[in-house]
């Protein structure tokens, strides 16, 4: 029997049709329940019933659950989320599913300890993270550093950074600047150099562009930091000489405290504002400054990095 | 329907009967009654949440399982003992063969679904003493697993037209497998970029979404389920078991037989 033509056809046709339709209704059924697939709910919450559950294919399972992790927090970070319930558990299930996967501690401990909404405000369930990647992978060096970041900056306990620092400098491969970083914390702890060393370190040994763009932007904001206390320390002291406040930049380079109108990392210059305060001109492109805003300035909820 | 669709549709009831494929719901009666009644006994207010879990689990997984095997023999089996050359010498067409057998395996799957359902709301008036007006969630839940074997049918019926049973199993538990995680299959999509994100976000529309279906943990809990999921769900499980069939046809239509 031959096959009928018009059959075929309207078969076919058919078949194309109801495609598109399907795909117009799973659409919508999408839109319904949109971020169900990273639903606040984790339905095996133990990372040893997930071991099991896994049947021996532990490496793969972890896979998953990191991407899931990623997924998560990208997800939640787009929107400008203040609370990541699911995201330790989610770094501990696939940490505990695969012990080795060593950019899970070091991402990990990244979207978990920085305050919201830069990350899920979580200091000390990422030190616990850390902690558990060195016991497994002690001679990662990077993980070291990573815990001694955290000390340093969530926790501001430059003691147990400056330890971290100092065993991560043992390991084969360290960068040189561990060492330097451990000395540093003793005495310079809170200077902007360190904080510098710090993010330089983090921008060389990352390949990751994210990474790298997180650490340059930093760096920037450091500089900018750096830039608006010499110049309200110049400003400060033309008025000591002075006896009048100055009205704008250019009187600090006639009175020779500035040698040349200062520009931020843009490349913008700095602006000196009617009430005596230094401000950028953009600060929406200068993420984490801490001088230098205008006054009620507040982030973006998911600041736009450059390279 | 027409007649002859309708035929090969009760004739398809009638075998998978014979099969015994109704022998299931002993095990499954079992498992609840056990699960009833040793959960009442070793935990803590949880009786309820594990009837609606176990049971609703258990009616999708033996739906699955039973789409699945018999679906990938409906057409083989029958070319295999040659009874297809005796239906096709009649005044029957290919299409109305597959369409019949669709319905005939659907229908099979419904008749159990609901005896199992029974069990399920038998279970939970022997734990709770009463049903509640939250109960009525499980049953919308009862119907999107309907829904999911209508898709799963359909799959294992387009595999049989042109597979061999053995292989046919492998795709069609494959593509439920992925189906199960094709909303994150979307998520990943939504993630990559460029030519990745428009292959990736086309194999997610592609394969079935199986996800939406399931909201047995939900009306587990109580949790309404929105009217427009039952209406959109119900929509996308007729167009794609359509556009399963569709394919099923077309290719069956080709097939060479001799």
């Amino acid at each position: 029997m031959r096959p009928s033509r018009k059959l075929t056809i309207t078969g076919l046709a058919l078949l194309v049709a109801l495609l598109a339709a399907s795909s117009a209704t799973r659409a919508r059924v999408d839109q319904l329940r949109a971020g169900a697939s990273l639903e606040e709910i984790l339905y095996l919450s133990s990372p040893k019933v997930v071991k099991r559950v896994s049947l021996g294919y532990d490496g793969l399972a972890a896979d998953i659950y990191w991407t899931r992790a990623v997924q998560y927090f990208g997800g939640k970070h787009h929107t400008g989320a203040t609370q990541y319930r699911l995201l330790a558990p989610l770094l501990e299930i696939t940490t505990y599913l695969d012990p080795h996967l060593t950019v899970a501690y070091e991402f990990g401990a990244n979207f978990l300890s920085p305050a919201p909404p830069n990350g899920a405000g979580m200091p000390d369930r990422a030190v616990r993270l850390v902690e558990h990647g060195i016991e497994n992978n002690p001679d990662d060096w990077k993980l070291y550093y990573e815990l001694g970041f955290i000390y340093y900056w969530e926790l501001h306990d430059y003691k147990q950074a400056a330890e971290a620092f100092e065993r991560g400098s043992q390991r084969p491969g360290a960068h040189p600047f561990l060492k330097v970083l451990a000395a540093k914390m003793a005495q310079n702890a809170g200077e902007i150099e360190t904080a510098r060393m710090l993010w330089i370190t983090t921008f060389e040994s990352s390949h990751d562009q994210q990474v790298r763009e997180n650490a340059a932007a930093h760096l920037r904001a450091l500089q900018v930091d750096q830039d608006v206390t010499d110049l309200e320390n110049a400003l400060q002291q033309y008025r000591q000489k002075t006896g009048r406040a100055a009205e704008s930049l250019r009187d600090l380079i006639v009175a020779g405290l500035l040698r040349e109108l200062p520009v931020d990392p843009t490349g913008r210059p700095y602006r000196l504002t009617a009430d005596g305060r230094i401000e950028v001109r953009e600060p929406d492109d200068l993420p984490f400054i801490n001088k230098g805003t205008p006054l009620g300035y507040q982030q973006p909820l998911a600041p736009v990095l450059k390279p | 329907m027409n007649s002859r669709i309708a035929h090969i549709a009760s004739n398809t009831f009638r075998e998978a009967v014979r099969d015994r494929v109704l022998y299931n719901l002993i095990a499954f009666a079992l498992l609840l009654v056990g699960a009833a009644i040793l959960v009442g006994q070793i935990s803590l207010d949880v009786e309820r949440l594990v009837v609606i879990n176990l049971g609703l689990t258990a009616v999708s997984l033996f739906g699955v399982v039973i789409a699945i095997f018999i679906g990938i023999g409906l057409v083989s089996k029958e070319i295999e003992k040659r009874t297809l050359y005796t239906v096709l010498s009649r005044p029957v067409r290919r299409w109305e063969f597959i369409v019949g057998k669709f319905f005939g395996l659907a229908g099979t799957l419904l008749v159990n679904a609901t005896l199992m359902a029974i069990g399920v709301f038998g279970a939970l008036f022997y734990v709770s003493h009463q049903l509640q007006k939250a109960d009525a969630w499980v049953l919308v839940a009862l119907y999107f697993i309907i829904l999911q074997f209508l898709i799963i049918t359909a799959l294992a019926l387009l595999f049989s037209s042109f597979s061999s049973p053995l292989l046919s199993a492998v795709f069609a538990f494959s593509l439920f497998v992925i189906g199960s995680f094709s909303e994150d299959l979307r998520g990943f999509a939504a993630m990559t970029q460029g030519l990745t994100r428009w292959l990736a976000t086309g194999a997610a529309y592609l394969v079935p979404n199986f996800s939406a279906f399931n909201v047995i943990s939900s009306v587990a809990h109580g949790v309404p389920v929105p009217a427009q999921l039952v209406l959109y769900n119900s929509l996308y499980a007729v167009f794609y078991a359509a556009m399963v069939l569709c394919g099923a046809v077309v290719i069956f239509e080709h097939r060479n037989l001799k």
